[in-house]
Protein backbone atom coordinates (compact mmCIF):
# COMPACT_ATOMS: atom_id res chain seq x y z
CA UNK A 1 0.00 0.00 0.00
CA UNK A 2 1.53 3.29 -1.09
CA UNK A 3 1.78 5.99 1.52
CA UNK A 4 1.53 9.69 0.96
CA UNK A 5 4.98 11.20 1.42
CA UNK A 6 5.46 14.95 1.59
CA UNK A 7 8.92 16.46 1.38
CA UNK A 8 9.11 20.06 2.52
CA UNK A 9 12.02 22.06 1.16
CA UNK A 10 12.90 25.19 3.11
CA UNK A 11 16.46 26.07 2.27
CA UNK A 12 18.35 27.72 -0.58
CA UNK A 13 19.85 25.17 -2.99
CA UNK A 14 23.51 25.68 -2.13
CA UNK A 15 25.39 26.45 1.06
CA UNK A 16 23.92 23.46 2.85
CA UNK A 17 23.38 19.88 1.74
CA UNK A 18 19.63 19.89 2.49
CA UNK A 19 18.31 20.52 -1.01
CA UNK A 20 20.43 17.85 -2.67
CA UNK A 21 19.75 15.31 0.09
CA UNK A 22 16.02 15.94 -0.20
CA UNK A 23 16.16 15.37 -3.93
CA UNK A 24 17.98 12.06 -3.47
CA UNK A 25 15.44 10.84 -0.93
CA UNK A 26 12.56 11.95 -3.14
CA UNK A 27 13.89 9.94 -6.07
CA UNK A 28 14.40 6.88 -3.90
CA UNK A 29 10.88 7.15 -2.44
CA UNK A 30 9.41 7.54 -5.90
CA UNK A 31 11.39 4.57 -7.23
CA UNK A 32 9.57 2.49 -4.62
CA UNK A 33 6.18 3.53 -5.99
CA UNK A 34 5.12 5.80 -3.16
CA UNK A 35 2.75 8.73 -3.56
CA UNK A 36 5.19 11.62 -3.45
CA UNK A 37 4.52 15.34 -3.09
CA UNK A 38 6.99 18.17 -2.71
CA UNK A 39 6.51 21.56 -1.14
CA UNK A 40 8.78 24.55 -1.54
CA UNK A 41 8.49 27.24 1.09
CA UNK A 42 10.68 30.05 2.41
CA UNK A 43 14.11 30.14 0.78
CA UNK A 44 13.28 26.68 -0.57
CA UNK A 45 11.59 28.34 -3.55
CA UNK A 46 15.08 29.29 -4.78
CA UNK A 47 15.73 25.60 -5.46
CA UNK A 48 13.41 25.79 -8.45
CA UNK A 49 14.63 29.03 -10.00
CA UNK A 50 15.93 28.80 -13.54
CA UNK A 51 19.24 29.95 -14.93
CA UNK A 52 21.29 28.94 -11.91
CA UNK A 53 25.02 29.27 -12.35
CA UNK A 54 27.20 27.47 -9.82
CA UNK A 55 30.54 28.28 -11.42
CA UNK A 56 31.50 30.74 -8.69
CA UNK A 57 31.20 28.17 -5.93
CA UNK A 58 32.98 25.44 -7.86
CA UNK A 59 30.07 23.03 -7.54
CA UNK A 60 28.06 21.17 -10.12
CA UNK A 61 24.52 22.48 -10.51
CA UNK A 62 21.83 19.92 -9.80
CA UNK A 63 19.03 22.01 -11.31
CA UNK A 64 18.51 19.59 -14.23
CA UNK A 65 17.51 16.83 -11.80
CA UNK A 66 14.27 18.69 -10.97
CA UNK A 67 13.32 18.37 -14.64
CA UNK A 68 13.46 14.58 -14.29
CA UNK A 69 10.93 14.47 -11.44
CA UNK A 70 8.06 14.07 -13.89
CA UNK A 71 9.62 10.84 -15.18
CA UNK A 72 9.45 9.51 -11.64
CA UNK A 73 5.73 10.36 -11.47
CA UNK A 74 6.53 13.11 -9.02
CA UNK A 75 4.05 15.63 -10.34
CA UNK A 76 2.60 17.26 -7.24
CA UNK A 77 4.99 20.11 -6.62
CA UNK A 78 3.52 22.75 -4.35
CA UNK A 79 5.07 26.20 -4.29
CA UNK A 80 3.91 28.59 -1.63
CA UNK A 81 2.64 31.82 -3.12
CA UNK A 82 3.59 34.02 -0.17
CA UNK A 83 7.17 32.73 -0.15
CA UNK A 84 7.56 33.58 -3.84
CA UNK A 85 6.06 37.03 -3.40
CA UNK A 86 8.17 37.86 -0.35
CA UNK A 87 11.25 37.23 -2.49
CA UNK A 88 10.00 39.22 -5.47
CA UNK A 89 9.66 36.08 -7.57
CA UNK A 90 6.88 34.82 -9.83
CA UNK A 91 6.21 31.46 -11.47
CA UNK A 92 8.09 32.76 -14.52
CA UNK A 93 11.31 32.75 -12.51
CA UNK A 94 10.98 29.02 -11.87
CA UNK A 95 11.88 26.10 -14.10
CA UNK A 96 8.94 24.82 -16.10
CA UNK A 97 8.42 21.39 -14.57
CA UNK A 98 6.16 19.04 -16.47
CA UNK A 99 5.12 15.41 -16.52
CA UNK A 100 3.80 13.30 -19.36
CA UNK A 101 0.43 11.67 -19.01
CA UNK A 102 0.79 8.22 -20.52
CA UNK A 103 -2.97 7.79 -20.61
CA UNK A 104 -3.34 10.84 -22.79
CA UNK A 105 -0.71 10.03 -25.40
CA UNK A 106 2.10 11.52 -23.32
CA UNK A 107 0.49 14.95 -23.12
CA UNK A 108 2.70 17.33 -21.14
CA UNK A 109 1.11 18.71 -18.00
CA UNK A 110 2.36 21.22 -15.45
CA UNK A 111 3.71 19.79 -12.20
CA UNK A 112 3.94 23.01 -10.22
CA UNK A 113 0.92 24.05 -8.20
CA UNK A 114 0.95 27.52 -6.77
CA UNK A 115 -0.82 27.46 -3.40
CA UNK A 116 -1.39 29.90 -0.58
CA UNK A 117 -0.06 29.28 2.91
CA UNK A 118 -3.46 28.14 4.15
CA UNK A 119 -4.07 25.87 1.14
CA UNK A 120 -0.69 24.28 1.74
CA UNK A 121 -1.52 23.53 5.34
CA UNK A 122 -4.58 21.59 4.15
CA UNK A 123 -2.36 19.61 1.79
CA UNK A 124 0.02 18.82 4.66
CA UNK A 125 -2.87 17.64 6.82
CA UNK A 126 -3.68 15.04 4.21
CA UNK A 127 -0.24 13.33 4.25
CA UNK A 128 0.87 10.10 5.94
CA UNK A 129 4.51 11.09 6.25
CA UNK A 130 5.98 14.60 6.27
CA UNK A 131 9.72 15.09 5.98
CA UNK A 132 11.29 18.49 6.37
CA UNK A 133 14.56 19.53 4.73
CA UNK B 1 39.53 -2.05 -9.97
CA UNK B 2 40.06 -1.27 -13.61
CA UNK B 3 39.04 -2.41 -17.04
CA UNK B 4 41.17 -2.70 -20.18
CA UNK B 5 39.78 -1.47 -23.49
CA UNK B 6 41.20 0.09 -26.59
CA UNK B 7 44.71 -0.54 -25.31
CA UNK B 8 44.01 1.71 -22.33
CA UNK B 9 43.22 1.13 -18.67
CA UNK B 10 40.05 2.65 -17.22
CA UNK B 11 39.58 3.03 -13.49
CA UNK B 12 36.36 1.60 -12.01
CA UNK B 13 34.87 1.36 -8.52
CA UNK B 14 34.59 -1.89 -6.57
CA UNK B 15 31.37 -2.79 -8.38
CA UNK B 16 32.83 -2.19 -11.81
CA UNK B 17 31.25 1.19 -12.53
CA UNK B 18 33.48 3.61 -14.41
CA UNK B 19 35.08 6.11 -12.02
CA UNK B 20 35.07 8.96 -14.49
CA UNK B 21 32.04 9.30 -16.74
CA UNK B 22 34.00 11.38 -19.24
CA UNK B 23 36.44 8.50 -19.82
CA UNK B 24 33.73 6.47 -21.53
CA UNK B 25 34.15 5.18 -25.06
CA UNK B 26 32.05 2.57 -26.85
CA UNK B 27 34.95 0.11 -26.51
CA UNK B 28 34.61 0.34 -22.73
CA UNK B 29 31.04 -0.94 -22.98
CA UNK B 30 32.13 -3.75 -25.27
CA UNK B 31 34.90 -4.77 -22.88
CA UNK B 32 32.61 -4.66 -19.83
CA UNK B 33 30.04 -6.76 -21.66
CA UNK B 34 32.67 -9.28 -22.82
CA UNK B 35 33.79 -9.68 -19.21
CA UNK B 36 30.23 -10.77 -18.40
CA UNK B 37 29.89 -13.03 -21.44
CA UNK B 38 27.54 -10.63 -23.16
CA UNK B 39 27.83 -9.62 -26.79
CA UNK B 40 26.36 -6.21 -27.49
CA UNK B 41 23.78 -5.99 -30.26
CA UNK B 42 22.09 -2.93 -31.75
CA UNK B 43 19.28 -3.45 -29.23
CA UNK B 44 21.78 -3.16 -26.39
CA UNK B 45 23.29 -0.04 -27.93
CA UNK B 46 19.88 1.61 -28.24
CA UNK B 47 19.48 1.34 -24.47
CA UNK B 48 23.07 2.33 -23.69
CA UNK B 49 22.86 5.40 -25.92
CA UNK B 50 19.51 6.34 -24.43
CA UNK B 51 20.97 6.15 -20.91
CA UNK B 52 23.90 8.36 -21.87
CA UNK B 53 21.56 10.95 -23.37
CA UNK B 54 19.34 10.83 -20.30
CA UNK B 55 22.30 11.37 -18.00
CA UNK B 56 23.59 14.21 -20.14
CA UNK B 57 20.25 15.98 -19.87
CA UNK B 58 19.20 15.28 -16.26
CA UNK B 59 22.48 14.30 -14.56
CA UNK B 60 21.00 11.21 -13.00
CA UNK B 61 20.87 7.56 -13.97
CA UNK B 62 17.15 6.78 -14.25
CA UNK B 63 15.52 4.12 -12.06
CA UNK B 64 14.42 0.96 -13.87
CA UNK B 65 10.80 2.04 -13.84
CA UNK B 66 11.68 5.35 -15.46
CA UNK B 67 13.92 3.64 -17.98
CA UNK B 68 11.18 1.19 -18.92
CA UNK B 69 8.64 3.93 -19.46
CA UNK B 70 11.03 6.07 -21.47
CA UNK B 71 12.13 3.18 -23.66
CA UNK B 72 8.48 2.43 -24.39
CA UNK B 73 7.99 5.96 -25.53
CA UNK B 74 11.16 6.40 -27.59
CA UNK B 75 11.80 2.93 -28.97
CA UNK B 76 8.26 1.54 -29.16
CA UNK B 77 5.70 0.06 -26.80
CA UNK B 78 6.86 -3.52 -27.43
CA UNK B 79 10.25 -2.65 -25.93
CA UNK B 80 8.95 -0.70 -22.96
CA UNK B 81 8.58 -3.62 -20.59
CA UNK B 82 10.83 -5.26 -18.06
CA UNK B 83 10.79 -8.64 -19.85
CA UNK B 84 12.41 -7.15 -22.94
CA UNK B 85 14.95 -5.20 -20.88
CA UNK B 86 15.82 -8.15 -18.65
CA UNK B 87 16.41 -10.32 -21.70
CA UNK B 88 18.94 -7.80 -22.94
CA UNK B 89 20.45 -7.17 -19.52
CA UNK B 90 19.91 -10.23 -17.32
CA UNK B 91 21.83 -8.72 -14.40
CA UNK B 92 19.19 -5.96 -14.18
CA UNK B 93 18.64 -3.28 -16.82
CA UNK B 94 19.37 -0.50 -14.35
CA UNK B 95 22.62 -1.81 -12.98
CA UNK B 96 24.05 -3.60 -15.98
CA UNK B 97 23.07 -1.13 -18.71
CA UNK B 98 24.12 1.88 -16.63
CA UNK B 99 27.45 0.24 -15.99
CA UNK B 100 28.09 -0.38 -19.69
CA UNK B 101 27.01 3.21 -20.40
CA UNK B 102 29.61 4.52 -17.96
CA UNK B 103 26.97 5.92 -15.60
CA UNK B 104 26.87 5.58 -11.84
CA UNK B 105 24.51 3.07 -10.27
CA UNK B 106 20.91 4.35 -10.62
CA UNK B 107 19.47 6.34 -7.74
CA UNK B 108 17.10 4.17 -5.75
CA UNK B 109 18.89 1.00 -6.77
CA UNK B 110 19.99 -1.11 -3.81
Amino acid sequence: MAKKFMYINRKAPYGTIYALESLEVVLIGAAFDQDVSLAFIGDGVYQLTKGQNTKGIGQKSFSPVYMALGDYDVNKIYVEKESLEERGLTLDDLQHLVWEDEDEDYAEKDSIRLVSRSELSDVLDDQDVVLSF
Amino acid sequence: MAIEANGKTYETDEEGYLSNLNDWEPEVATAMAAAEDCELTQEHWDIINFLREYYEEYQIAPAVRVLTKAVGKRLGKEKGNSKYLYELFPYGPGKQACKYAGLPKPTGCV
